[in-house]
């Protein structure tokens, strides 16, 4: 009954690239759900602009003629369609590679996302307002989590899967890193007690934005401070979203493809992977933050885009040869 | 008692015309009085609501075509029109043997035409419509295909006039699209109308992607072992890209675009993760001119460079084949009556339309004389495009089609209006007649399958003779009758 199917390195980069782009449409919803539920009272702007700068977005944010304030970034992430880090350009970008996907993947999940795609790019201005803003990032979210949900259940588990899996892990582990980051980014100048109780509101909605907290609560020790958190969502394994899980997850992937499927490309890409986890699990993260855990955190986001060139040069860059180099639209 | 709602055939009138759904028919089994009486319990009210959301279905599923005006990329469903057109047993073998027939003619002419063409030395068609057409590949003469097949998949577009009569109004022996519609518009029929269906037995039409695929590998270069089939299609922004990945996936078979193939040693290869993998047979969705940039038009960039040297090496088999065009041609389709007897010694089963060639002077003088009459048509168009319908245009529009013809006439044929059939459709009026036409599917590899119906076409636009998609066309689920009703 089997037989041997080959795959288009086309469709290998469609499903890569489909699965980060939804990747990050979830983490961008849960990004602005929890600065607009936890962010702090009087410093709304630092809140939402810390949204910008974790993306590295502060010049495309000025470009468009934005000023930093909730509404500015609010407009940026969910309604500008130019803005290619935003929502709507990233379900499109998704939509773009799934249409280029239909024969491959199942027809549920290209009428999921068809539908879902053409809701989203529908919102209304008002949608961002008050207490609507948290229904939209709840839809939004679970517009992701459907589509996860039918992939599990409809995609068919042939390497096709692998390279989904793989863009999907690649993506999560990198909006991770920009979570932690986060503190880097909101540069608070307060007195040392005022400082610290918004530290642990800050983390706590660090944990919500990876959809950790009680998790959280339940294995940290009851005077938890900073660095748990950053082990919980760096180097815990059973943490979801943490670092280490996807870099775990990520090695088995390619593992698979190369005895499954005999790729034997995956070799650069999996020294990658053994840098990365050297990284992780090399020294305390008490060490970590000590040495600087902006400077660590840059280092993993690195480590991340050469992983995924790794990757890109092995299975996709044979198809488009005269391409190489220009993959501006589906760039990182 | 609830009071039953009002018959919505009470005021159905198809007039003159023929109507494939009232006119009572020998062998339907009553099936369309079924039909009818089905759709008057429905009632309008609920058709039209089931009707809408079976087409927000469509729309959902993105079983789509793109409409390209002032770089506005717009998809569109194809409107599908919830009440079935019926055929009869034996009505669909009269259309199943004459498409038949009406393909080994065009594969026989093709042959002919590329290896010596005695039908032009035998004076049966002048050699001018041949060699000088447009679409005749000279890179074809003396290659050899298997089976002597050129034309793999074909549509025949047939129409019915006011007394019932089948006519094919053209040949489409390139890439003829539609199919997926009429598999889809079957599921769509099933989800949406399963209460219209229930104990009709008909003939099914879920078997094309099973026969294309055993044909396509049947037509693969002799000795390969498990041949490699793909579908070449220009890519997601191709109007039809949606029947394209319909037709990948009931094969089973990738769904390449040009830069997915790559030539080596006169061999063709897709890229995969893997490296490169051998490719056998392929199925194009492009025209010819753009197979190949080294060969054909040079700016192409849906092609694959090298394609055709592969091709005559020998290494792939290409479905169609190159240069079918000079088959479909609207001039050569007025000598197919004469094509069909030289080749296969049959009248044809299935008439032309009445067609005057305006390339000679006899056509060209009759066609002037009475172009308030005729429906004139340029031969190298496609999607209804360039058509003068005599009795209905104005008298300017008329002027404009005497210049055309007079200053190119080989550039026309000219036909006489044929009264179409009709069939009862939901429009915002109610049920009313409306013209349709019907386009069979066959597939040839070593001999010709015929899918049993085919894409029925239907003018929305109450009075319109155009069918087509980019015209205002929408489509009806076909039904081939099988052995009868069941009593239910």
């Amino acid at each position: 009954m089997t037989r041997e199917t080959p795959l288009l390195a086309r469709y290998a980069e469609g499903l890569f690239w489909m699965a980060r782009y939804l990747e990050r449409v979830e983490n961008l919803a849960r990004l602005i759900d929890v600065t607009q539920n936890f962010g702090t009272p009087g410093r709304e702007t630092e809140s939402w602009f810390a949204l910008v700068r974790i993306n590295a977005d502060e010049a495309s944010f000025a470009e468009r003629g934005f000023t930093p304030g909730a509404e500015a970034v609010k407009r940026f992430y969910l309604l500008d369609g130019s803005n290619p880090t935003g929502i709507p350009a990233s379900l499109e970008a998704a939509r773009f590679n799934a249409r280029t996907l239909r024969p491959l993947i199942s027809t549920e999940m290209w009428m999921h996302l068809n539908v879902f795609h053409r809701d989203m790019t529908a919102i209304a201005p008002g949608e961002l307002q008050g207490d609507r803003l948290s229904r939209l990032c709840r839809i939004i979210k679970e517009g992701v989590q459907t589509h996860t949900g039918i992939t599990e259940g409809t995609l068919f588990r042939d390497q096709g899967w692998f390279f989904y899996q793989l863009g999907r892990l690649i993506e999560r582990a990198d909006q991770t890193t920009r979570l932690l980051d986060i503190r880097y980014h909101l540069l608070v100048p307060l007195a040392a007690e005022e400082r610290r109780v918004i530290e642990l509101t800050q983390w706590g909605a660090v944990l919500r934005g990876a959809a950790g907290y009680h998790a959280f609560r339940r294995v940290a020790p009851p005077d938890f401070g900073p660095e748990d958190v950053v082990a919980f969502l760096l180097t815990d394994t059973a943490s979801p979203r943490s670092v280490a899980l996807c870099v775990e997850q990520m090695e088995w992937l390619l593992g698979q493809l190369r005895s499954r499927y005999g790729l034997r490309g995956t070799v650069p890409s999996l020294e990658r992977i053994e840098e990365l986890r050297a990284g992780l699990t090399g020294r305390p993260v008490g060490r970590i933050i000590g040495d600087g855990l902006h400077q660590f955190l840059d280092g993993v986001q690195r480590d991340l885009i050469l992983l995924a060139g790794e990757i890109g040069t092995a299975f996709f860059r044979d198809w488009r040869p005269l391409a190489e180099g220009q993959s501006q639209r589906q760039a990182a | 008692m609830p009071l039953s709602p009002p018959d919505p055939f009470r005021d159905y009138d198809a007039g003159a015309y023929f109507c494939e759904l009232t006119r009572l028919r020998e062998g339907d089994a009553g099936a369309a009085a079924l039909v009818r009486a089905r759709i008057a319990g429905i009632g309008l009210d609920a058709l039209r609501s089931r009707a809408a959301a079976a087409e927000t279905e469509l729309i959902n599923l993105g079983i789509t075509f793109t409409v390209y005006s002032e770089a506005n990329a717009i998809d569109r469903i194809l409107p599908f029109d919830c009440i079935p057109r019926l055929i009869t047993p034996a009505e669909w073998r009269q259309l199943e043997r004459g498409v038949g027939q009406r393909v080994a003619a065009l594969n026989a002419f093709l042959h002919d035409i590329y290896h010596g063409a005695a039908i032009v030395k035998d004076g049966v068609i002048p050699g001018e419509l041949v060699f000088g057409n447009a679409n005749f590949r000279p890179e074809m003469v003396d290659f050899p295909v298997r089976f002597g097949t050129y034309v793999h998949i074909c549509g025949t577009d047939i129409v019915r006039d006011h007394a019932g009569d089948f006519l094919v109004l053209e040949d489409n022996a390139r890439t003829p699209s539609g199919v997926s519609y009429v598999v889809e518009n079957r599921h769509l029929m099933a989800r949406a109308f399963p209460d219209l269906m229930s104990g009709v037995r008909l003939r099914r039409v879920d078997d094309y992607g099973r026969r294309l695929l055993a044909a396509m590998v049947e037509i693969a270069p002799e000795g390969v072992d498990d041949p490699q089939v793909v579908l070449l299609s220009p890519g997601i922004y191709n109007s039809a890209y949606f029947e394209h990945v319909f037709l990948a996936r009931e094969m089973g078979v990738p769904l390449v675009e040009g830069a997915d193939l790559v030539v080596e040693d006169e061999r063709v290869f897709m890229r995969t993760t893997g490296g490169r993998r051998a490719v056998h047979t392929i199925y194009r969705r492009i025209g010819d001119d753009f197979l190949d940039p080294t060969v054909f038009r040079a700016d192409s960039l849906l092609g694959v460079p090298g394609l055709i040297g592969a091709w005559r090496n020998g290494n792939v088999t290409l479905a169609n084949a190159v240069g079918t065009g000079v088959a479909d041609d609207k001039a050569v389709y007025a000598y197919m009556p004469r094509i069909i007897r030289y080749y296969l010694g049959e009248d044809a089963i299935l008439a032309n339309v009445e067609t005057h060639i305006c390339r000679e002077p006899e056509g060209l003088a009759y066609t002037l004389a009475n172009l308030e009459r005729l429906v004139v048509k340029p031969v190298g168009e496609s999607g209804g495009y360039g058509i003068t319908i005599g009795p209905r245009a104005s008298r300017a529009a008329l002027e404009t089609a005497r210049a055309a013809l007079l200053a190119d006439p080989t550039n026309w044929i000219s036909q006489p209006v044929v009264s179409l059939s009709v069939a009862p459709t939901l429009t915002e009026e109610g049920i009313r007649p409306r013209h349709l036409d019907l386009r069979p599917f066959a597939v040839t590899g070593r001999d010709t399958w015929v899918m049993p119906g085919g894409l029925s076409r239907v003018a929305l636009k109450a009075g319109s003779l155009i069918v087509n998609s980019s015209q205002g066309g929408g489509s009806k689920d076909t039904w081939v009758l099988d052995e009868g009703v069941d009593a239910a």
